[in-house]
């Protein structure tokens, strides 16, 4: 369950020292895009090493970035940075072909250095083509979440990206729909206007109404806003816990079904009510233990 | 003669230069010498040693990196040096 | 001997107790300096020294208002390495990087004390170099008017820069081509020093609403300009875009309101920096959202708190200094917009506006176990600022939160001692980073209010340790001990010595 990826430039040691601190869940060190051609070593060196001086283990999870099955960087990348120390390899330019690929050099290199965890993938969409084969990259091996990619995608449909996207509602449904069948993650595009919040709102809530369920960021500053967006609002937590509560003493009555302020509740309410909870919980809104 | 450069010289990072020497050789430049020169220093013989190089002049520039950073920016240098990337 | 932070205080030299001992001692006042009607005026700079017999050993005292772009301290002292005077003593409320001309002045002994609140830039490594002959007093904005009105720091002259003066003599600074808002730390010199030459570069008819009391002024001098407006006054100063500083910021913001401070009639006070405005930013997204209105907010005034003042956020602003240019508009045409003096924001004896404040935000260069802070010195012990109104402001507050990244450029800002003091621990009470926030342990009150909170909340020590998990744990260095100044407390008692710096290796 995530809200919020926030990108760091993988070759940027100031960054890097502090991206733990900025309550994302989720930090992806990233040696694709935010790394020219001429530092590529430099930035996987940079990031492995990074990660193996961490003394505590960070509050979030860690996402590696790493560059395209298409490149020459790919392999160095995994085998620099793949260790216990990270979650997920994120895939740019994901297809079902390649993540099978990815797939299988993760197992070779978790075999090889005798690794306690299995690494997840999160593939980035931004092909058209990849956009067509949603529902098999969605079943892919290792993926728990997938993150639209709209720059790319746009140029390759060769339609201008604007802030209201109209170009990539239908990625975004598409998106949402595989996601919510398969029980992962459909993470939106990063909101390119780091001076405009109140956009990053609007834009976070509006895909939250389509069924996405976490935004990247690109800028730590856009964190708190997308983390406020992607959780329960105080009126559903309160319902819920209502719910909940009234649920406990329907059970104790032998009740599976009940009503509450005039409305029934069976269990796909109950369901949502659980769901609401667990958020809330998890990301400290109310008090007691995320199941 | 083959030498190697990795890092910059933006607040916390670390500029490395390698070149092949007959002998080993360190220079340390940093803004917080007094406070760390011991540690910086520990971190690139450990280094040197681990990559298992014992003939080269080293001169770093430091702003202030922290020991990973010095570590990595090391061992980008000795590779660019050697050839690969 | 030692003071009762155990740090080293010259002879000659009364040393720090603690922060309440003031209240133990009278207020001491001196008489008001003559009053004149009418004054002379001056034809040059030189026509200044000799009308006002300037000797060697005297004592000249300026203020600070023109900040980076002042040129009448400057224009002094070329006077006095014209005139190679000796043994002058120097009272700048403040010196500048702009002010590098003491340097030379210092060198060749022209220079030999220097009585000022903060200085940085060449000046500032002069003094550490050891280069001064005598001391380099540092008091704060609040300890400097009582040293005055007191006589313990007597000003011969007091040339003071003022934007526009009146036939009456009476000076304002918030018109003119060198308008840089209020005045407030030149009142303390107005009425104590023995003569009072005010520097102008535009005279009026009539100036309204004068800071200045023209019946104080003896002399006034008219040059083509008293400062250069680029390094007066910032054009407007923002709140900080850096990830972390905001973060801090958002985390004070919301420890102070679970501490109950963001309450109608609230009054608060906040340094000039991104980070301490962008506390600001935080607490008035709270006041807006909640219907909350402020009682005053004080201190130097930036656009910032003008523009809460319009939005009726607060009653009235306190100003003893304008931040930008915004504030010094807001002082021309806001009523509630008061200037204020040094003596009345911060003198520990006065009825102060310190002492009202619910909550401060102040930044440290260093803050250790104790929760002494340094704003003086660097940690290698060479000045770069000093208190200006840190201890008096951190003293009179009911919460002084300090904020600062924990880390800068591999330096833990904690330390297990400061290298400086300049605010004793006991007036510190909240300590925010972006790793975590620690409470002093003296404010059980604090620590009650927020024990069940969500925020990170550790142990001095704990945060300490975080921070040398990172940076790993520096080599202690030594400090000389040749002194080169000392850092007066508040009441005139010396709460630490400045060292000659060994040299820095690189």
């Amino acid at each position: 369950m995530r809200r919020s990826l926030l990108f760091m430039p993988g070759n940027n040691p100031a960054m890097l020292q502090n991206s733990d601190v900025f309550d994302a869940d989720g930090v992806i060190y990233d040696l694709e895009d935010a790394v020219s051609v001429t530092e590529k070593d430099a930035a996987r060196i940079l990031v492995s090493q990074y990660l193996d001086s961490l003394r505590r283990t960070p509050p979030m999870e860690i996402v590696v970035r790493i560059n395209g099955i298409d490149t020459e960087y790919w392999e160095k990348d995994l085998q620099a940075v793949v260790s216990d120390k990270i979650d997920s390899i994120m895939l740019p330019k994901a297809q079902v072909c390649y993540l099978n690929q990815l797939d299988e050099e993760l197992t070779k290199i978790e075999k090889a250095k005798g690794m306690t965890k299995k690494i997840n993938v999160i593939p980035i969409i931004e092909l058209a083509v990849s956009v067509l084969q949603i529902d098999d990259i969605v079943k892919a091996p290792r993926v728990n979440g997938v993150l639209l990619g709209a720059e790319d995608l746009s140029s390759d449909l060769e339609v201008a990206r604007t802030k209201q996207g109209n170009e990539i509602l239908f990625p975004r449904m598409r998106l949402a729909y595989a996601c919510a069948a398969y029980k992962i993650d459909a993470i939106d595009t990063p909101f390119t206007d780091t001076n405009d919040n109140e956009g990053l709102e609007a834009d976070c809530n509006f895909v939250a109404n389509l069924g996405m369920n976490a935004k990247a960021a690109i800028h730590p500053n856009q964190v708190p806003v997308i983390n406020g967006v992607f959780v329960p609002s105080a009126k559903n937590i309160d319902w819920a816990l209502r719910v909940e509560e009234a649920s406990k003493q329907a059970a104790a009555k032998g009740l599976g079904v009940f009503s509450l302020d005039g409305k029934m509740v069976d269990k796909p309410v109950m369901d949502r009510a659980r769901k609401i909870l667990l958020k809330a919980r998890k990301y400290n809104l109310i008090d007691g233990e995320a199941e | 003669m083959k030498r190697g450069i990795a890092g910059t010289l933006e607040s916390n990072d670390i500029m490395i230069t390698v070149k092949e020497s007959d002998t080993l050789k360190v220079t340390l430049n940093s803004i917080v010498y007094d406070f760390f020169h011991t540690r910086i220093e520990k971190v690139i013989y450990d280094t040197l040693a681990e990559l298992g190089v014992d003939k080269v002049d080293v001169v770093c520039e430091d702003k202030g990196a922290l020991d990973c950073t010095i570590k990595a920016r090391l061992i980008t240098a000795i590779h660019r040096m050697e050839g690969e990337r | 001997m030692k003071n009762s932070l155990n740090r080293f205080v010259p002879d000659g030299y009364k040393p720090f107790v603690g922060s309440d001992e003031y209240k133990k001692q009278e207020r001491r006042l001196i008489k008001e300096k003559k009053t004149s009607k009418g004054f002379t005026e001056l034809k040059d700079v030189s026509d200044l020294f000799d009308k006002l017999n300037i000797t060697d050993g005297m004592t000249l005292s300026f203020h600070h208002h023109l900040r980076n772009g002042d040129f009448v301290l400057n224009m002094v002292a070329e006077e006095i390495k014209r005139r190679n005077l000796k043994n002058i003593k120097l009272a700048p409320s403040s010196i500048f990087p702009n002010n590098k001309i003491l340097v030379e002045l210092i060198e060749n002994g022209n220079v030999t004390d220097i009585y000022t609140d903060y200085v940085n830039g060449p000046v500032a490594q002069a003094i550490s170099e050891g280069k001064l002959k005598g001391t380099c007093v540092m008091h704060t904005h609040g300890g400097r008017p009582q040293a005055i009105e007191s006589g313990d720091l007597h000003i011969d002259v007091a040339i003071l820069g003022v934007p526009v003066v009146d036939k009456e003599g009476n000076g304002s600074g918030v018109y003119g081509k060198s308008a840089c808002g209020s005045l407030g730390y030149a009142e303390s010199d107005l009425r104590y020093a023995d003569k009072v030459v005010f520097v102008t570069d535009t005279f009026v008819d009539v100036c309204e609403k004068p800071q200045l009391d023209g019946k104080y002024v003896d002399f006034v001098l008219k040059v083509p300009a008293i400062g250069d407006p680029a390094g007066i006054v910032s054009g407007t100063t923002k709140i900080t875009k850096d990830p972390v500083g905001l973060k801090i910021a958002r985390n004070a913001a919301q420890l102070l309101d679970e501490l109950g401070m963001i309450k109608d009639g609230l009054s608060m006070q906040t340094g000039a920096g991104g980070t301490s405005l962008a506390v600001a930013y935080y607490v008035k997204k709270r006041m807006v959202e909640r219907g909350i209105k402020g009682s005053f907010a004080s201190g130097g005034i930036t656009g910032y708190f003008t523009d809460m003042l319009e939005e009726g956020l607060f009653d009235e602003l306190f100003d003893v200094q304008c931040f930008d240019l915004k504030a010094v508009e807001s002082i021309k045409k806001n009523a509630t917009h008061h200037a204020m003096s040094g003596s009345k924001y911060a003198n520990a004896f006065d009825d102060n506006v310190v002492d009202k404040l619910d909550f401060v935000i102040l930044g440290a260069t260093e803050i250790d176990l104790d929760f002494n802070v340094n704003v003086t010195t660097d940690s290698h012990g060479k000045i770069m600022g000093g208190s200006g109104g840190h201890s008096d402001t951190a003293h009179g507050a009911k919460v002084t939160v300090i904020t600062t990244n924990l880390v800068k450029s591999r330096l833990p800002i904690i330390k297990e001692q400061v290298t400086t003091v300049t605010t004793p621990g006991e007036d510190v009470d909240v300590l925010v980073t972006e790793r975590g926030i620690a409470i002093n342990p003296r404010r059980t009150d604090l620590l009650e209010k927020v024990k069940n909170s969500k925020l990170p909340i550790y142990k001095i020590q704990d945060l300490l340790k975080i921070a040398y998990e990172i940076t790993g744990e520096p080599l202690k260095t030594e400090k000389s001990d040749i002194p080169v100044g000392v850092v007066v407390y508040r009441d005139g008692t010396v709460i630490d010595t400045v060292f000659k710096t060994k040299q820095v290796t690189k």
